[in-house]
């Protein structure tokens, strides 16, 4: 992986910095020591490591704009970083610049239930978003897998989805308004507890934007009631054409689930021996949830079962209460854990039309046989947002190497049937390289201007999401300025 | 005077773009924006189906087509664009018929805004030519698309001030089976949102909440025949402290989407967006001829005297407001300066030239 050379003037002057910052924030908001910054060397796609000059710890949004205010002075590029869960590299360092991290700004602001909306510190955990109001029977609809850990500022970063977005939309659909501060300092209020915006809509570009507009400090989040109760069907297939074909008769039915959940027969395994859920043997696994009172469950899963019969299930398993419905979820959110305890393993994050499943994992099979490496398939199915994950050693020399060919021959794959690179993880670093597969030259650059608007030196969240030599003009003009 | 543009291409409309010396104004139906003076550009040769997937939720189309005709083609599958199209005409006084790129354009949303979004959260992808000529393409048509900066969201909603769209993708859903709507009748405005909140606030799934003059309070469910008969059972109970429930014999909610209770008559209208819980001692500061509520009370039409002066009248308060008929010297309430620099750049950097202005 390419990263720019880091600036010998910056490395020269890192003791300066640091009693800048120190000047500005509390003593215990600098991290300055190289043993000590390591821990912010990288986040969870840990195969990149850099430490950084420096990290900082601020607690409010006025210590995150006199910080900014000391590294745009300075020239120095600013990593923000929310819990560091980014599987993309989007938290990925470089050795000249400082980490902001916002895990201290964890606060709830303010909640209101008439106007269905709560207001918190950026820090705050998408999970802790949730207990907040699960009380008064509310919570907010992402569920990214990373839930109990990865921070609000980072769901807003990359745009995180999760598997009931299916009903409830991604971060950006449950977005109303950001306290953003900009890399000079200033600090500007976008949206708010209201539904739309005055002029242009600022706060859609900023979200996905992965931290390289500004830094989010505070965020105003839509919370739903809860749902009267939930529960999952199970159904087995023979083969991932026919589990594919399924998919698309629900959704053609007018049943709207709120999340429908595939996984393939290596998948199934390993998460049968891992988590001894009971899953049947079979080829294709799908997990189908449904909300509404017991009555209303009950109907709409007594449609999506109907469709599933005609194509010949293997097993067709609806939960009858809260305890079956646990254990049929269960193989499902530890297939991760499973899959990291038998291989190293690349998540891949492509989405693709619903209609061309079928002929996507036939092509993923095949170039598994080309590569000589196993990939097992758990996704989400009803929106096309596919997770293959690719099991290698990394022991092996070489062997990740041919890993990532495989990895960026999946996503090609992806964009030629109409898909996209990634459908909740983000660029990054991880998939820079292949922006040019889904995007023109002129498409590239209409979103560099947008980042020339928020941050015209380029110092935000460096080297991320754009080839490097398609920054490289814009950077090098910028570093002439700082 | 120069001649409307009339591309039946993308590249002709960069083509007329590039060579445009003066303001643009572009036109979809013109039941909208669009009245100041300069060269017309029609995106009626820019219309047309290019894919629609029933079973993948998915339709891409070139941004002249009518809504009407999406509208027909997707009821012969059952779906339907969730975001309800509001029909201004009446309202606003103009004829034509909207265009899937003004309907974008101007990011229409109607009753189900509430739940389900307005047209920027249904829209997957785009195609636009910016003021330069450039053809930009953003987002795809997959549901989930975090794949560098969302364009499409600037975009939607930006009133072609930063390109002309020629194509959009977007998800479309199952048109719901039935409908019911749940009246409460008599209500003072605050009670009014009361009422709203708490039935948005509970489990039963309402997607629709508005309050009109009459001081008719209407809640609506839809769904599966079965579903809706409890959940308007459960909701009639919940609602039982506000007052007397009634269940409406006909569907208020085209008219409600359309604004018609204010149509025909006089006056200045404005748009105004806030918190549900500020909205009728907002309301009871404006001294407005009428107005009516709709997302629960976060979106309010009001009637104004003609000429009277919304921001004096209203004060300080928490979301925008907007005049869509009448004297325009009363403006939009002006952006927070940090917003409005940011919004200006972007403005400068996708149409430097001005032609969109």
């Amino acid at each position: 992986m390419d990263m720019p050379t880091p600036s010998p003037s910056i490395l020269s002057r890192k003791a300066r910095i640091v009693a800048r910052l120190q000047a500005v924030l509390p003593a215990d908001a600098v991290v300055h020591d190289p043993a000590e910054v390591r821990a912010y060397e990288c986040d969870a796609l840990s195969a990149y490591r850099c430490p950084p000059l420096a990290a900082i710890l601020p607690r409010s949004t006025a210590e995150v704009a006199a910080a900014l205010r000391v590294c745009h002075e300075e020239g120095v590029p600013v990593v923000p970083r929310g819990a560091g869960t980014s599987l993309a590299g989007g938290a990925l360092p470089t050795a000249d610049s400082v980490i902001l991290g916002v895990a201290r700004m964890t606060e709830v602001l303010e909640v209101s239930y008439p106007d269905r909306f709560i207001r918190v510190q950026a820090g705050r955990t998408n999970l802790a978003v949730t207990g907040a109001v699960e009380g008064d029977g509310f919570f907010y609809a992402p569920d990214p897998s990373s839930q109990l850990a990865c921070a609000i500022s980072g769901n807003i970063a990359m745009n995180s989805g999760g598997a009931h977005c299916l009903k409830y939309g991604v971060t950006t659909n449950n977005l109303l308004g950001v306290t953003l501060v900009l890399m000079d300092g200033t600090v500007v209020e976008v949206g708010g507890p209201w539904m739309d915006a005055p002029d242009l809509d600022l706060l859609g570009v900023i979200c996905g934007s992965e931290g390289q507009l500004g830094v989010v400090t505070e965020a105003v989040l839509r919370i739903l009631p809860k749902p009267e109760g939930a529960l999952p069907v199970l159904i087995g297939f023979q083969s991932s054409e026919v589990a594919g074909a399924c998919v698309s008769d629900i959704i053609k039915a007018g049943v709207l689930p709120v999340a429908i959940e595939f996984m393939d027969g290596p998948c199934i395994k390993a998460c049968e021996a891992f988590a001894k859920a009971g899953y049947p043997d079979c080829e294709a696994l799908l997990i189908v949830e449904v909300e509404g009172a017991e009555a209303e469950i009950r109907h709409q899963l007594s449609l999506i079962t109907e469709i599933a019969r005609r194509h010949n299930p293997v097993e067709v398993r609806e939960a009858a209460d809260a305890d079956q419905a646990r254990r049929i979820w269960l193989g499902r959110k530890s297939a991760f854990g499973a899959m990291g305890q038998i291989n190293d393993y690349m998540c891949l994050d492509g989405t693709i039309p619903v209609t061309e499943l079928p002929y996507v994992l036939r092509r993923i099979g095949e170039l598994s046989a080309h590569y000589g490496l196993d990939v097992a398939n758990v996704f989400h199915a009803g929106d096309g947002n596919m997770h293959p994950l690719i099991l290698y050693n990394a022991n092996i020399p070489g062997e990740q190497e041919k890993c990532e060919d495989f990895g960026a021959d999946i996503l090609r794959l992806c964009v030629e049937v109409g898909g996209c690179l990634t459908g909740e993880h983000g660029v990054g670093i991880e998939k820079r390289d292949l922006m040019e597969v889904q995007y023109g030259p002129d498409d590239l650059e209409a979103q560099l201007r947008v980042k020339d608007v928020f941050d015209p030196n380029w110092l935000l969240n460096p080297a991320k999401v754009f080839p490097l030599h398609v920054t490289a003009p814009r950077r090098a003009a910028a570093g002439g300025q700082a | 005077m120069t001649l409307d543009l009339t591309p039946q291409t993308e590249a002709e409309l960069a083509e007329g773009i590039r060579a445009a010396s003066g303001p643009l104004v572009v036109r979809g139906g013109g039941t909208r924006g669009g009245l100041r003076a300069g060269q017309g550009v029609s995106t009626a040769g820019l219309g047309g189906v290019r894919l629609y997937e029933p079973g993948a939720l998915t339709l891409v189309a070139g941004a002249g087509t009518p809504i009407a005709d999406l509208e027909a083609l997707l009821a012969t599958e059952g779906q339907c664009l969730a975001f309800e199209v509001p029909d201004l005409r009446r309202l606003l006084q103009r004829r034509g018929q909207s265009t899937l790129g003004g309907v974008i354009a101007e990011n229409a949303a109607g009753p189900r805004r509430v739940v389900s979004g307005a047209a920027r959260d249904f829209c997957l992808g785009l195609r636009f030519v910016d003021g330069q000529g450039t053809v930009i393409r953003n987002g795809g048509r997959v549901m989930k698309n975090v794949t560098g900066y969302d364009l499409v969201k600037l975009l939607a909603g930006s009133r072609g001030q930063l390109g002309v769209l020629t194509e959009v993708a977007l998800k479309v859903l199952p048109r719901p089976e039935t409908e019911q709507t749940l009246v409460l009748r008599g209500l003072p405005d605050g009670q009014a949102v009361a009422a709203m909140s708490a039935a948005l606030g509970s489990p039963y799934e309402v997607t629709g909440a508005a309050h009109l003059p009459g001081a008719e309070t209407l809640l609506r469910l839809e769904g599966f025949e079965g579903s809706v008969r409890y959940r308007a059972g459960q909701l009639a109970a919940l609602l039982r402290p506000f007052g007397a429930v009634e269940m409406a014999e006909t569907s208020p909610w085209a008219a409600i989407r359309d604004v018609l209770p204010l149509a025909g008559r006089a006056g200045d209208l404005w748009r105004i967006s806030t918190r549900p819980s500020e909205a009728s001692a907002l309301v009871a500061r404006l001294g407005a001829e009428a107005v009516v509520y709709d997302w629960g009370g976060a979106l309010v039409w009001a009637l104004m005297p003609p000429g009277a002066d919304l921001r004096a009248r209203a004060g300080a308060f928490c979301g925008h407001a907007r005049c869509l008929r009448g004297d325009a010297s009363a403006g939009p309430v002006p952006l927070d300066p940090a917003l409005a620099a940011l919004t200006a750049g972007l403005r400068q950097k996708f149409d430097p030239r001005g032609l969109f202005a």
